[in-house]
C-alpha cells in the first residue's frame, strides 16, 4: 500500500527530524504548518497516516481530530498525535475523540517509528 | 388662764385618745371587720389633711392681711374635687393598678420605672415639704406660747417645746406608720386618727366662728355690717394672684406627697371619690365659713400689732373663754399633727423605697434578694427616715427663726411640690412624654423654685446676699431671684409660680418631643394613658364556649398539622375520649396555651385562645403585650434579615474569590502548559537529532553539521527561555533590587542599539533626534536598557517592511518624559493588542524564536521603575511608548 504521511507541525526542526525518520522507513512525507487549513489538506491529499501536533496556529490538534472523526471517510484514518503541553487531560480528551496513538514530546525516535509501523499494521 | 401644763396634759390625753382610736381601727381592720372604716366619709375626712395648721390658723391671718384672697387656697382643691372625673379618677385608677406607693413611685413607674426619677422626686419632696413640717411645729409652739402668755414666759420655751412636739409626732408616726408592712402601704389606724382629727378641727373652728358671730358680733346681721365696714370686705382683688394661687393650690392638692397618700394610696374604693367630690368641697366651705368673721372681729378686738395668725386662739382667750380656746388649740394641734404624720409617712416611704433600700441592696450584693432580713431592714429604714424627716423639719424651724408669716411658708412649699404637676399630668394624658422630658422639667422647675422662692424666703443676707437681690448674681440684673429675666413688679409668689411652672413645662414638652421613649416607657405610657380601656380579667378559661374543632384548626396553624394532631390525640387518649378530639377542659386549655406560647409567645397565645374561648374579650393589656412580643419578633427578624444580607454578601465575596482563584488556576494551568510547550519543543528537536546522530550509520558530514547546528541553536533557545523565565519570576515577585544611578538618556539608547544590533541577521535603520535625548535620568539604567533592547530586537525580528526603519523619539511634557519606538511595519491586529504584554503572547507562532516573554518582562520592569509601557495604536506603524518615571528625568545641563 501507499505509505503517505501528512505531518501537521509548526516547528521547523521537528518537521526536519520526523521527515528524516519516516522517509527512511519508506514514507512519502508531506508537511503542513497551519491548523486552520489542516482538515482541508487532509481531504485533498488523503494520506494513509497523519502525524498531528497538538498546538498549532489557527486550530489545535484536538479540534482537527474531532472534525476528522466526524467525517465517515476519516473515521479509521490512523492519527498519531504529538503534544508538548504535557497535560494528562489532553491525552484523555484525545483518546475520547478517537486518537490512534498519543505521544508526549520529546519522543524517542524508535517510539515514533514503532508507533507508525503498528498503526499501519492495524489499518491493514 | 389655763396653764401650759394643763394644756400639755390635754394634748397628751388627746394623743392617747387618738392612739386608742388608731389601735382599735387597726385591730378591726386586721380581723376583717372594716365596716364603717372603709366608708366614703372616712375617706373624705382623711382628705382634710389638706387643711393644716396653716389653714386652721393661717387662713384667718391671711384674711386679716389680704382680704378674700385666702379663698383661693380652698378654691383650688375644690375645683380639683368637683372635676374629679377628669384627673383624680384617672390618677386613683392608675395608682391602684400600678400599686403606686407614693408620688415618686408613680412618676418613676410611668417613665419606665426609672429610679433616677424616683430619687429626684423624693429629694424634691423632702426639700419642698420640710419647711411645711417646720411650719406645723411652729404653729403648735406658737399656740402653746399664747396660752403661756407674756407673764408666764419662764414656764415654756418655744424651741424646747417644739423639740418635744417633734419627738411626740415622730413616736406617733413610727408607731402607726410602720407597725406593719403591707404591700399596698395602707394605714387604717392612721387614716381613722386623721379622720377624727378632721372632725375636731372642723368643730373647733366652727365653734370659734359661732362664738364670734353670735357671741361677740351679736348675730348675722350685725356681723355683715362689721364685715362691710372692715377693709377685708373691700374685695380688692389682684387678679393675677387669684388665678396663680388657685392654680397653685389645685396643683399642690394633686402633687403634695401627703395628699397622694390619702387620695390614692389609702383609697379603698374608687367610688369613694364620687362622694368626696362634693363632700370635701363642702368640708372646705365649712372650714372657710367663719374665717372672715373671725378675722374682722379679731382686727377690731385685738390690740394693734397682735399676730392675726393666732386670732382663732386669742379672740376666745381675750373673751375669757378658756374651754373654747382649748378646743381651738386642739383643732390647731389636730391640723398640725395630722399633716406631719401623713406627710412624714409619705416621705419616709419614698426615702426608704427609693433611696435607702436601693443603696442597702447594692451594698449587700446579690445575696440578699428575699430573706427574712429585708422586712426588718425596710421597717428600720422607714423608721429612720421618719426620724430624719421630722428632724429636718425641726432644724428648719430652728434656723429659719420662726419669723415668717405662716402663709408664706405654706405657699413656698406649694410651689415646690407643684413642680411635679407637668410630669404627672403629662404622664397620664400624653403618651409622648418621656423620661428625659420628665427629668428635665423637674430639674428646671426645681432649680428655679429653689432660686426664686426657697432661698429668698430666708430673707436677704441669710443664704443669698442682699446685693444679689438688688443687682443679681455677678451683677446680671436679668438673673435677680425676684425679678427673673427683667420681669419686675410681679408678686413674689406669682413670679415664682409662673417662671418655675412655665419653664418646667417647656423643658418637659420640648425634651419629650426630642427624645424617644424606651420600650418599657412606651408600655407604661400606654398603661397610664389608657388605664380606663383596660379590662381586668382573670387568666382562667371558661371552657364552656370553646369547641375542640376551632382549637384544633388554630393549633394546626401555629404548631403544624402533625404536631397539633399528636397533641390533641394524646389528650383525647388521656381523657378516654374516642376519636382525636378531646373535651376542651380547663386543664387542656391551659396546657394548650403553654404549648402555643412556646411558639408564638405567651401574650399572643393567651389572646388567641381567649378569642376562641369567647366570653372574655382581648384586653388592651393583652394587646400591648402582643405588640411588645411582636416588636421583639420584628427586631429578631430584622436581625435575621441583616444576618441573611450579610451572609449573601459573604457568599458573593466567596464566589468572587472562588472565581478569582479559578481564573488564577486556569491561568496557572495555561502558564504551565505554555512553559511545558516552550521547554519541550526545543528538547524534542535536541533529543530527536541526538538520536539520529547516534543511531544512523553513514550520515554525510553536511548532514552531521546541520543536525549539530540545530541542536546547538535549540540549546541556546532553551537557555534564553530559562533566563527570561527567571527574570520574569524575579520581577513579578518583587525580589528585584533596583540599582539606581544617573546617566544620559542618549547614552542609554546608544548602548541598547549596539547590543541589539550585534549579530542581527536583518538590517534595521534607526532614526534618532539626539537633541531631544539630552536628558539626565536617575533610575535603574540597566533595566531600562533591557527594555530598550527588547523593543529594538522586536522591531528587528518582526518588522515586515522591506526596509525596516525604527524611529526613536523623545517627547517631553513638563516632568513627563516618554520615549517612542515606532517601526514602519504592519500594526498589531486589534484583537491581539490587549494580549501583547501577557506572557507567551506571540502574534504569530511561526515567526521568530522568542517565547513571548519579552514584552511581559518589559511591562514588569517599567512597573518596577515607576513608569509605564504601552502600545500606541494611533501612531503610524508599530509604536510602543515608554513613559519614564516622573522625577527620574531631568534636563541635562
Amino acid at each position: 500500500m501507499d505509505k503517505h504521511v501528512l505531518l501537521v507541525e509548526d516547528e521547523m526542526n521537528i518537521i526536519e527530524a520526523i521527515r528524516f525518520l519516516l522517509s527512511r522507513e519508506g514514507w512519502r512525507v508531506d508537511t503542513h504548518s497551519d491548523g486552520a487549513t489542516a482538515v482541508e489538506i487532509i481531504r485533498k491529499l488523503r494520506p494513509t497516516l497523519v502525524v498531528l501536533d497538538y498546538m498549532l496556529p489557527g486550530k489545535n490538534g484536538l479540534d482537527i481530530l474531532l472534525e476528522l472523526r466526524n467525517d465517515p471517510d476519516f473515521v479509521n484514518l490512523p492519527v498519531l498525535m504529538l503534544t508538548a503541553r504535557g497535560q494528562l487531560r489532553d491525552r484523555e480528551q484525545a483518546e475520547k475523540a478517537g486518537v490512534s496513538r498519543f505521544m508526549t514530546k520529546p519522543f524517542s525516535n524508535t517510539e515514533v517509528v514503532t508507533a507508525v509501523r503498528d498503526l499501519v499494521q492495524l489499518a491493514r | 388662764m389655763a396653764s401650759v401644763n394643763q394644756l400639755i396634759g390635754v394634748s397628751i390625753a388627746y394623743v392617747v385618745f387618738l392612739f386608742a382610736v388608731a389601735f382599735f381601727a387597726e385591730r378591726a381592720a386586721a380581723s376583717g371587720r372594716r365596716g364603717w372604716l372603709g366608708s366614703p366619709l372616712v375617706y373624705t375626712l382623711s382628705l382634710s389633711i389638706y387643711c393644716t395648721a396653716w389653714t386652721f390658723y393661717g387662713a384667718v391671718g391671711y384674711a386679716a392681711r389680704s382680704g378674700m384672697e385666702f379663698v383661693t387656697i380652698y378654691l383650688g382643691p375644690s375645683l380639683v374635687m368637683i372635676g374629679w372625673w377628669w384627673v383624680l379618677r384617672k390618677l386613683v385608677r392608675i395608682g391602684r393598678a400600678q400599686r403606686a406607693t407614693s408620688v415618686a413611685d408613680l412618676i418613676s413607674a410611668r417613665y419606665g420605672k426609672s429610679n433616677t426619677l424616683a430619687i429626684v422626686v423624693t429629694i424634691m419632696s423632702v426639700i419642698g415639704v420640710t419647711p411645711y413640717i417646720a411650719l406645723q411645729l411652729q404653729s403648735v409652739t406658737l399656740s402653746l406660747s399664747i396660752f403661756a402668755g407674756p407673764d408666764d414666759a419662764g414656764g415654756f420655751s418655744q424651741p424646747g417645746g417644739a423639740f418635744w412636739i417633734a419627738v411626740g409626732l415622730a413616736v406617733f408616726t413610727v408607731l402607726f406608720g410602720t407597725r406593719n408592712l403591707n404591700a399596698n402601704e395602707r394605714h387604717d389606724g392612721v387614716v381613722i386618727a386623721i379622720a377624727v382629727e378632721a372632725v375636731v378641727k372642723l368643730v373647733a373652728l366652727m365653734a370659734v366662728g359661732i362664738f364670734v358671730v353670735w357671741g361677740i358680733a351679736g348675730g348675722i346681721g350685725p356681723m355683715m355690717e362689721r364685715i362691710n365696714t372692715s377693709p377685708i370686705g373691700e374685695w380688692n382683688v389682684d387678679r393675677s394672684r387669684w388665678v396663680a394661687l388657685t392654680a397653685l393650690s389645685a396643683a399642690a392638692f394633686l402633687c403634695l406627697p401627703r395628699m397622694f397618700q390619702v387620695l390614692v394610696v389609702e383609697n379603698q374604693d374608687e367610688r369613694h371619690l364620687q362622694i368626696a367630690s362634693w363632700a370635701f368641697p363642702l368640708y372646705l366651705l365649712l372650714m372657710s365659713l367663719f374665717v372672715v368673721p373671725i378675722a374682722v372681729v379679731g382686727l377690731d378686738l385685738m390690740p394693734a400689732g397682735s399676730n392675726p395668725d393666732l386670732f382663732v386662739l386669742t379672740v376666745p382667750l381675750a373673751e375669757g373663754r378658756i374651754g373654747l380656746a382649748t378646743l381651738s388649740f386642739l383643732g390647731g394641734f389636730s391640723s398640725a399633727t395630722s399633716m406631719v404624720i401623713v406627710a412624714t409617712l409619705a416621705l419616709a416611704t419614698m426615702v426608704s423605697n427609693h433611696v435607702v433600700m436601693p443603696v442597702w441592696l447594692n451594698a449587700q450584693g446579690n445575696g440578699a434578694s428575699v430573706s427574712g432580713d429585708v422586712r426588718n431592714v425596710v421597717i428600720f429604714a422607714r423608721r429612720t427616715s421618719i426620724l430624719v424627716i421630722i428632724g429636718f423639719g425641726y432644724l428648719y424651724y430652728r434656723f429659719s427663726g420662726g419669723g415668717a408669716a405662716l402663709a408664706a411658708i405654706g405657699l413656698i412649699s406649694f410651689v415646690g411640690v407643684a413642680q411635679f404637676l407637668p410630669a404627672m399630668l403629662g404622664g397620664i394624658f400624653w403618651r409622648g412624654a418621656t423620661r428625659t422630658g420628665a427629668l428635665s422639667g423637674l430639674i428646671v422647675g426645681f432649680v428655679i423654685w429653689v432660686y426664686c422662692s426657697l432661698l429668698p424666703s430666708f430673707g436677704p443676707d441669710v443664704v443669698l446676699s442682699r446685693e444679689l437681690f438688688e443687682v443679681g448674681p455677678w451683677g446680671v440684673g436679668l438673673l435677680r431671684p425676684e425679678a427673673l429675666f427683667g420681669i419686675e413688679g410681679l408678686d413674689a409668689t406669682v413670679h415664682a409660680v409662673v417662671w418655675s411652672l412655665t419653664l418646667n413645662t417647656f423643658a418637659f414638652v420640648v425634651m419629650s418631643l426630642m427624645t424617644f421613649p424606651g420600650p418599657l416607657e412606651r408600655l407604661q405610657g400606654a398603661q397610664f394613658v389608657n388605664v380606663f380601656d383596660h379590662s381586668t380579667q382573670t387568666r382562667g378559661w371558661d371552657a364552656a364556649f370553646a369547641t375542640s374543632e376551632d382549637l384544633m384548626i388554630m393549633s394546626q396553624r401555629i404548631l403544624g398539622p402533625t404536631e397539633a394532631q399528636n397533641l390533641f390525640r394524646a389528650e383525647a387518649r388521656k381523657q378516654g375520649v374516642r376519636g382525636h378530639l378531646p373535651e376542651p377542659t380547663q386543664a387542656f386549655l391551659q396546657h394548650l396555651e403553654r404549648e402555643l406560647a412556646a411558639s408564638v409567645g405567651s401574650a399572643t397565645a393567651h389572646a388567641m385562645i381567649s378569642q376562641l374561648v369567647g366570653g372574655a374579650s382581648v384586653s388592651v393589656q393583652d394587646l400591648m403585650a402582643v405588640a411588645d412580643e411582636s416588636a421583639q419578633i420584628l427586631e429578631y427578624s430584622n436581625q435575621l434579615e441583616a444576618k441573611s444580607a450579610e451572609l449573601s454578601r459573604t457568599a458573593g465575596q466567596l464566589r468572587e474569590a472562588n472565581d478569582k482563584l479559578t481564573a488564577l488556576s486556569v491561568q496557572k494551568d495555561a502558564f504551565l502548559s505554555q512553559i511545558s510547550h516552550e521547554l519541550r519543543t526545543p528538547m524534542t528537536s535536541i533529543r530527536s537529532f541526538t538520536e539520529i546522530l547516534r543511531d544512523t550509520e553513514g550520515l554525510g558530514q553536511v548532514e552531521k553539521t546541520k543536525y549539530a547546528s540545530i541542536i546547538h541553536g535549540e540549546t541556546i533557545r532553551l537557555t534564553r527561555l530559562l533566563d527570561a523565565l527567571l527574570d520574569l519570576s524575579v520581577l513579578e515577585n518583587g525580589q528585584v533590587n533596583l540599582n539606581v544611578e544617573s546617566g544620559r538618556l542618549s547614552e542609554v539608547l546608544d548602548k541598547s542599539i549596539v547590543t541589539a544590533q550585534a549579530g542581527a541577521m536583518r538590517p534595521l535603520t534607526i532614526k534618532r533626534r539626539h537633541l531631544d535625548e539630552a536628558i539626565i535620568l536617575t533610575t535603574d539604567l540597566d533595566r531600562l536598557n533591557q527594555v530598550f533592547i527588547n523593543l529594538i530586537t522586536n522591531a528587528q525580528k518582526y518588522c515586515a517592511a522591506q526596509t525596516p526603519i525604527l524611529t526613536i523619539e523623545v517627547h517631553r511634557n513638563g516632568e513627563n518624559v516618554s520615549v517612542v519606538f515606532a517601526d514602519n511595519g504592519i500594526p498589531i491586529p486589534v484583537q491581539s493588542r490587549a494580549l501583547i504584554f501577557e506572557k507567551f503572547a506571540r502574534i504569530k507562532d511561526t515567526e521568530g524564536d522568542g517565547a513571548g516573554l519579552g514584552l511581559a518582562i518589559c511591562r514588569e520592569i517599567m512597573t518596577r521603575l515607576g513608569g509605564n509601557i504601552r502600545y500606541a495604536p494611533d501612531l503610524e506603524g508599530n509604536a510602543f511608548v515608554i513613559d519614564l518615571p516622573r522625577s527620574a528625568a531631568m534636563a541635562a545641563q
